[in-house]
């Protein structure tokens, strides 16, 4: 192998793997740090995640989630874009997918109310990320920023709606009335059941193959189409794509859209697919939890996949781990979520150097003949 | 003395305690951006320290010891941020979410472990809490109309952590526009090139200036635990950071002008807790949402240029790279 190929697997293969183990090995420390065996944490984790049919359902329905905020938040990474908004986008999305069900006639099919829902939550979360994408591209304030306001923007308007607006008449407690049965979207289990074979029940529903689907129109979309390339050349070398002709405020405008309408999709699992009513925080965690998720999966559909399996399984293995082991609790997700950010994003490149020095070293010969020629 | 003057006097007075920690993890923003580090991570570094204050002066029943370990944590924090982005030039924002994220977690966890109260810390009792302070003749002097209520509502009677975080404004003002260390922050926040090239390291500045920042967090998150509050609880800082990061921005990364950016948004903060439920006549009752938002519609207003301009440092938010 020469030192070209080297340095090839050492970005692609060595680095993200050292990384990934890193954040694991940092995680072992915390749970070293508060007395629990890592080994045993993690033989529950397992069981809590796969160990029964019950549990199976829950991790495929929580990975559905992240699925969708880590494709909201890669396809803005293509772009140069740190779409930090996810939060905000997802809540607002609910916002669309539960007015649309809301206020259409409730004798209407499922084959209205689930198309309708969706392209709610589409609108609503692209819409939600139009307004910072707007401001980036034309009136030069940073997306960071901008999208981090629109967070609490978006939670203030919610608890604003919720409370004075959308409450069902005579609760207390701030959430709309039962959507019609004809705008749920099936459950696997009910599904599975019209075809014969008995599942246990879980919150797990279609939306799952919605996630998928998306997944293959995210790659599709990226590598496959002219917009595609336009927005992954301008958040490789920006100046670069201007020159070929690529307008960079489009970009922005169009991956922010995007990234907005795939965050709005978490609604449509968590609302349409199990609460079946417009309620408050139901996002809490999955817009900051896509920011791990894409970085683990290097920003690429099956990697994202991948990840979201990873945090899915952790998110319900770690309700089981919460619930067989006193002094622990689900939170123990949101600290590893915290280091892969930590080792896969932001050290990204701390084992580069000593990688490269170690395994694919400047060959003086080499150099000395390259001069010489 | 008419109502009117008393309530202001005392909503006024609940935007200084307000404020306090916005002011102090404002000026610490300040330090970090003027060197040309973006510090997303100020909201984490609060909470870390807000939940070491809250443990240790829980366990040793001093709240300057607490203060002094939240000091440590956030400096650590901040040598983390450090360490990604000045030492291995890690993205700066992926970075302050990750301490956000983490700090979220982590600071459950280790409470549960140690506590065993779902997350939280054992409330304080005072001889382990920052009291508030009674200035001397605040009693006596409150009889003198219109300047008494002042003195003995307004300025009197906060702890002592208030009046740090603003008696620190002008020390901050006067190190970064006076000393020889605030020339050469901003300079490496505008062009480290050319600070490196007088011989400086740009390396060794920007660190400097995030452990500052480590300080000012730290005692930030002490007062909203052990001074505010009388212990922690989960996400407690809810969004302060963020606030912080507005202000800063508001307030064009000037100490003076970043303070009063911080009162705003306090008294906005104090406003929306004292128009709970009131109905004002002919307008009716105002949602307290709105007034809550407001902060953030203002400097997103701000930020797109609608009012003046909010022009960052120039080299913020990039990593420098010696040439060899």
């Amino acid at each position: 192998m020469n030192r070209d190929t080297r340095i090839t697997w050492i970005n692609r293969l060595l680095l993200p793997l050292l990384n990934i183990l890193t954040a694991f090995a940092a995680t072992a420390v915390v749970f070293w740090l508060i007395d629990v065996n890592p080994i045993e944490a993690a033989q529950v984790l397992i069981y809590g995640a796969f160990g029964y049919k019950e549990g199976i359902g829950y991790t495929i329905y929580y990975t559905t989630n992240f699925i969708f905020t880590g494709l909201a938040v890669a396809v803005a990474f293509h772009a140069g874009l740190f779409n930090i908004g996810g939060e905000g986008q997802a809540y607002v999305g609910g916002l669309g997918a539960g007015l649309v069900i809301l206020f259409l006639d409730p004798t209407l099919g499922a084959w209205v109310f689930i198309p309708a829902s969706i392209i709610g939550a589409l609108l609503f979360g692209g819409l939600w990320a139009l307004i910072p994408a707007y401001l980036q591209a034309y009136r030069g304030s940073h997306i960071v920023i901008t999208t981090i306001m629109f967070n609490f923007l978006a939670a203030s308007l919610m608890v604003y709606l919720m409370v004075h607006v959308l409450r069902e008449v005579g609760q207390m407690t701030p959430q709309s009335e039962l959507f019609p049965t004809n705008a749920w979207m099936p459950f696997v289990h009910d599904v599975a059941a019209g075809f014969g074979y008995s599942i246990e029940a879980s919150p797990l529903n279609l939306s799952v193959l919605l996630a998928l689907l998306c997944a293959i129109l995210v790659w599709f979309f990226l590598w496959q189409t002219r917009w595609g390339y336009a927005i992954r050349a301008t958040g490789k070398n920006g100046t670069a794509a201007v020159y070929g002709g690529i307008k960079p405020k489009r970009i922005i405008i169009v991956a922010m859209c995007i990234s907005g309408a795939l965050a709005g999709l978490v609604s449509v699992n968590e609302l349409v697919g199990y609460q079946h009513r417009l309620i408050m925080d139901f996002h809490l965690g999955y817009g900051f939890g896509g920011i791990a998720v894409a970085l683990m999966g290097r920003n690429h559909p099956v990697g994202i996949i991948v990840a979201a399996l990873l945090f899915g399984t952790l998110y319900q293995g770690g309700a089981e781990l919460a619930f067989e082991m006193s002094g622990i609790s689900r939170d123990i997700v949101v600290v590893m979520q915290g280091l892969v950010i930590l080792f896969c994003g932001a050290l990204e490149y701390m084992y580069r150097p000593w990688l490269i020095r170690s395994l694919a070293p400047v060959n003086k010969q080499e150099v000395l003949v390259g001069a010489a020629a | 003395m008419s109502d009117v003057f008393l309530t202001l006097l005392l909503t006024l007075d609940a935007t200084l305690r307000v404020s306090a920690p916005l002011v102090l993890a404002a000026m610490a923003g300040l330090f970090a951006e003027r060197s040309g580090v973006v510090d997303i991570g100020l909201e984490g570094k609060m909470l870390a320290s807000a939940f070491a204050a809250a443990s240790v002066a829980a366990v040793v029943g001093s709240p300057w010891a607490g203060l002094g370990v939240a000091i440590i944590v956030s400096c650590g924090f901040a040598m983390l941020h450090g360490f990604a982005t000045i030492t291995h030039r890690g993205d700066q924002i992926v970075s302050g979410v990750a301490i956000n994220i983490l700090v979220g977690g982590l600071t459950i966890i280790l409470g549960l472990a140690w506590f065993h109260q779902g997350g939280l810390t054992p409330a304080l009792n005072n001889e382990s809490r920052f009291l508030s302070i009674t200035l001397p003749y605040a009693q006596q002097l409150a009889f003198i109309p219109v300047l008494g209520p002042i003195y003995k509502e307004l300025i009197s009677g906060h702890n002592i952590l208030v009046y740090l975080a603003f008696g620190v404004v002008p020390m901050v003002w006067w190190v970064v526009f006076r000393t020889r260390f605030g020339l050469r922050l901003r300079a490496v926040g505008e062009n480290p090139k050319a600070v490196d090239t007088a011989g400086l390291s740009v390396i060794k500045l920007r660190y400097k200036a995030l452990l500052v920042g480590g300080v000012l967090c730290g005692i930030a998150g002490a007062y909203i635990s052990t001074a505010h509050n009388a212990q922690f609880t989960r996400d407690m800082t809810a969004g302060q950071g963020y606030i912080a990061l507005a202000a800063l921005i508001f307030g064009k990364w000037r100490p003076l002008t970043v303070m009063l950016a911080c009162l705003l948004f306090g008294f906005l903060d104090a406003l929306a807790v004292r128009l709970q439920g009131v109905v004002i006549p002919g307008i009716g009752e105002i949602p307290v949402q709105f007034i809550e938002a407001a902060p953030y519609l203002l400097t997103v207003i701000l930020l797109a240029g609608f009012i003046g301009r909010a022009i960052p440092p120039k080299a913020s938010g990039k990593a420098y790279l010696k040439e060899r």
